[in-house]
C-alpha cells in the first residue's frame, strides 16, 4: 500500500502498481469463483435427474429412501463386492442411474435374499441400512402383475410360477379364485400380490415364462398407490366397532316389490329367489 | 533440450526416472490391490477407493466423500467414520497430496497430456487460475447442501476413473478423453492442477503433513529450469529454491504432490525427501 502521507498527486487513481495489483488479484478471483460455479452448476445439472431412476433398477435391500439414499451412498461398490449371487451392479456412468451407485435388475438376476444379508453388512455408511435385520422386512420393490391379458393364468391355465416360486409364498403372492366368465364353467385362479409381505425380490419377474414379463417389480415410490389420508374402510371401522357406526339404516324396498318377501327387507318370511340378496348396511 | 537430459547423461536413464517409476508402481500396486479379487479369487482389498475394507479388518474411507455426505445431511455410519479419520490422519501426517501423486489413477493420465503437450511443444489454450479448485471444492459442497445428495459424484472425473477401472464399469472412456484433450489442448496441467476439487481437499488436508521436499543444494542450482518444466504445480518451487519469501529451503506449499519429479530430472541433484523440520541446507 502506498503512504498517504507521501502519495503522489500526479498519478491517475488505478494505475498506481499496488491497484494494478489489486485488480489482477481481485480478477484472479473472479475468475476462479466462476469457473468453479460453472463446473458445480453443470454438476448440478447432471446430478438431478437422480430421483429419477429407471423403472426397472432396483435398489439393495435395506435402501434407504432414493432420496436420502443418494446423500448416504459413497458409491464404494463393497455391497456389489459382498453379494454371493452376482445380483447387484454399480450404474456405470452416463446412464440413467447414478452413476456407481448399486442396483439390480429382477429379471437378469433377482435377490436371492440371504438370511444374513451380507450386502447390508457390507455398507460402511449405512446407505444400507443396519436396522434391517431380517430380509423378510425388506422392501426393495413392489411386485406388479402388469399385464392381465397375457398372464396365463388371467387366461384361465394354471402357470402359477410366480407364485410357486415366491420366497413369500401364500403371504406376498396368494392365488385368488375367481370364476371364469368366458367359459362359465372353470376357475382363474389369480396371482395377487400383497405390499404387506413383498420383498421385491424379484424372483416372480425372473421366473415368469413369458418372452417379457407380465408381474414386474418395480420401486416402491412407482408401483404403490395411496388412499387419500382421510379415507376409511367401512368394513374396517365397523368391526373395529363392533357394529354400524350410523346406526340402523332405513330399508327401502324395491319399487313393485312393496310386501313381497324377495323385494322389500322388511318382510318376514323366506325370500325364495328375487332381488333380495338379504345384505344390510 | 529435453527437461531432464543432462540428469539422463549424469544418473543415468533409471536415476533420472527413480522416483517416476516408484510412483507408478505404486499406482498399480493401488489397483492390482483391488482387482486380484474379482481376477484371481484373492481378496485383498474390496471395495473402491471411495471406501474400502482390505483382509477384511481394515476400514478405509475417502474423507472428501465423507465430507460430501456429511455437506448432503448425512452421518455415515462408524464404518465409515473410522476409514475417514484413518485416511485422513494418514494424509494429514505425510502429505495431503501424496493422494494425487502416488494413488490417484487419473495422475496417470493428466502426466501423460503434460508429457506429450511438452513433446509437441503446445501452447495453445488458457489455464485458469490455479485456485479454482477451491472454489469448486466450495460449490461441490455447497451444491451436495442444496441438493441433499452427492452430485458432485455424478461427474467426478476421479471416483468415475479409479471406479471404471476395479469394476470394470464402461462408459467412462468420454471422462478419460475430455479430462486428456483439456489437459492436452486447452490448459496446461489444468485438472490436476487448477480445477480438481479432491486434490484441493487433500492439499488442505496435508497443509502440515510431515514429508516435504527440500531444496537443501541449491547452491548448486544452474538455472536450467528442467523442474519448473515437469513440475505439476510450478509455482510452489520458486519459494524453496530460490528464497522467494522464505530462508527455509524446503517446499512448504499445500499444492506440492511430493511426486519427486524435481528430484528425478534435476541433474545437480538439488532436491531431497526430507521432513519439515530439517532445515539443512548450504546456502
Amino acid at each position: 500500500m502506498t503512504d498517504p502521507s507521501t502519495a503522489k498527486p500526479a498519478r491517475t487513481p488505478g494505475t498506481s502498481p499496488a491497484s494494478v495489483a489489486r485488480r489482477k488479484f481481485l480478477n484472479g478471483i473472479a475468475a476462479a469463483a466462476g469457473t468453479g460455479c460453472l463446473l458445480t452448476l453443470g454438476a448440478l445439472m447432471a446430478g438431478r435427474p437422480a430421483s429419477a431412476n429407471p423403472a426397472q433398477a432396483l435398489r439393495p435391500p435395506g435402501a434407504l429412501a432414493e432420496d436420502d439414499f443418494l446423500s448416504a451412498c459413497v458409491r464404494c461398490g463393497l455391497c456389489v463386492r459382498d453379494c454371493p449371487y452376482d445380483t447387484l451392479k454399480l450404474a456405470p456412468f452416463g446412464g440413467a442411474i447414478a452413476n456407481g451407485t448399486p442396483y439390480f435388475t429382477a429379471r437378469q438376476v433377482a435377490c436371492e435374499m440371504c438370511d444374513d444379508i451380507p450386502c447390508v453388512k457390507a455398507c460402511p455408511t449405512g446407505a444400507l441400512t443396519p436396522k434391517l435385520n431380517d430380509i423378510h422386512e425388506a422392501k426393495m420393490g413392489l411386485a406388479v402383475l402388469s399385464d392381465h391379458e397375457s398372464c396365463l393364468n388371467f387366461l384361465g391355465l394354471r402357470c402359477d410360477v410366480c407364485y410357486r416360486v415366491c420366497p413369500v409364498i401364500d403371504k406376498a403372492i396368494t392365488l385368488e379364485n375367481v370364476h371364469n366368465q368366458r367359459s362359465d364353467r372353470h376357475a382363474m385362479l389369480l396371482p395377487t400380490v400383497h405390499s404387506e409381505h413383498c420383498t421385491g425380490c424379484g424372483k416372480c419377474e425372473k421366473s415368469c415364462v413369458l418372452p417379457e414379463a407380465a408381474i414386474k417389480v418395480m420401486p416402491v415410490a412407482l408401483a404403490q398407490g395411496k388412499l387419500p389420508e382421510h379415507y376409511r374402510k367401512g368394513w374396517e371401522e365397523k368391526a373395529k366397532h363392533g357394529g354400524s357406526l350410523i346406526g340402523d339404516q332405513v330399508e327401502m324396498p324395491v319399487r313393485g316389490m312393496e310386501d313381497k318377501a324377495y323385494g322389500d327387507s322388511r318382510v318376514d318370511g323366506p325370500a325364495v329367489g328375487g332381488l333380495n340378496s338379504g345384505w344390510k348396511p | 533440450m529435453r527437461p531432464g537430459a543432462e540428469a539422463v547423461r549424469v544418473k543415468g536413464w533409471f536415476g533420472a526416472h527413480r522416483w517416476l517409476i516408484l510412483r507408478r508402481v505404486a499406482q498399480l500396486s493401488v489397483l492390482a490391490l483391488f482387482l486380484t479379487g474379482p481376477w484371481f479369487g484373492v481378496w485383498i482389498a474390496k471395495g473402491n477407493l471411495a471406501s474400502s475394507l482390505t483382509l477384511d479388518v481394515l476400514p478405509l474411507t475417502d474423507p472428501y466423500l465423507f465430507v460430501q455426505s456429511l455437506a448432503a445431511g448425512f452421518m455415515p455410519g462408524a464404518t465409515a467414520l473410522i476409514g475417514a479419520a484413518i485416511v485422513a490422519g494418514f494424509y494429514a501426517l505425510f502429505g495431503g497430496r501424496l493422494y494425487c501423486a502416488w494413488v490417484c489413477p487419473v495422475n496417470v493420465l493428466t502426466d501423460t497430456a503434460a508429457w506429450l503437450r511438452r513433446r509437441l511443444g503446445l501452447k495453445s489454450g488458457r489455464v485458469p487460475d490455479a485456485n479454482t479448485r477451491y472454489w469448486v471444492l466450495a460449490g461441490s459442497l455447497l451444491a451436495a447442501a442444496l441438493t441433499s445428495s452427492l452430485v458432485w459424484e455424478w461427474v467426478n472425473p476421479v471416483t468415475v476413473v479409479q471406479r471404471s477401472l476395479i469394476f470394470g464399469l464402461g462408459g467412462s472412456l468420454t471422462v478419460v478423453i475430455a479430462i486428456f484433450a483439456y489437459d492436452l489442448l486447452v490448459a496446461s496441467r489444468g485438472w490436476c492442477g487448477h480445477l480438481c476439487p479432491m486434490g484441493a481437499f487433500y492439499g488442505l488436508l496435508g497443509q502440515k503433513s510431515l514429508l516435504r521436499i527440500t531444496a537443501d543444494r541449491r547452491s548448486a542450482c544452474n538455472d536450467c529450469m528442467d523442474c519448473f518444466k515437469v513440475c505439476p504445480e510450478p509455482q510452489v518451487i520458486r519459494p524453496a529454491l530460490k528464497k522467494a519469501g522464505q530462508d527455509s529451503p524446503l517446499i512448504l506449499d499445500r499444492d506440492c504432490t511430493n511426486c519427486g519429479r524435481c528430484i528425478d530430472v534435476c541433474g545437480r541433484n538439488v532436491f531431497h525427501f526430507t521432513h519439515r523440520f530439517d532445515q539443512r541446507s548450504d546456502s
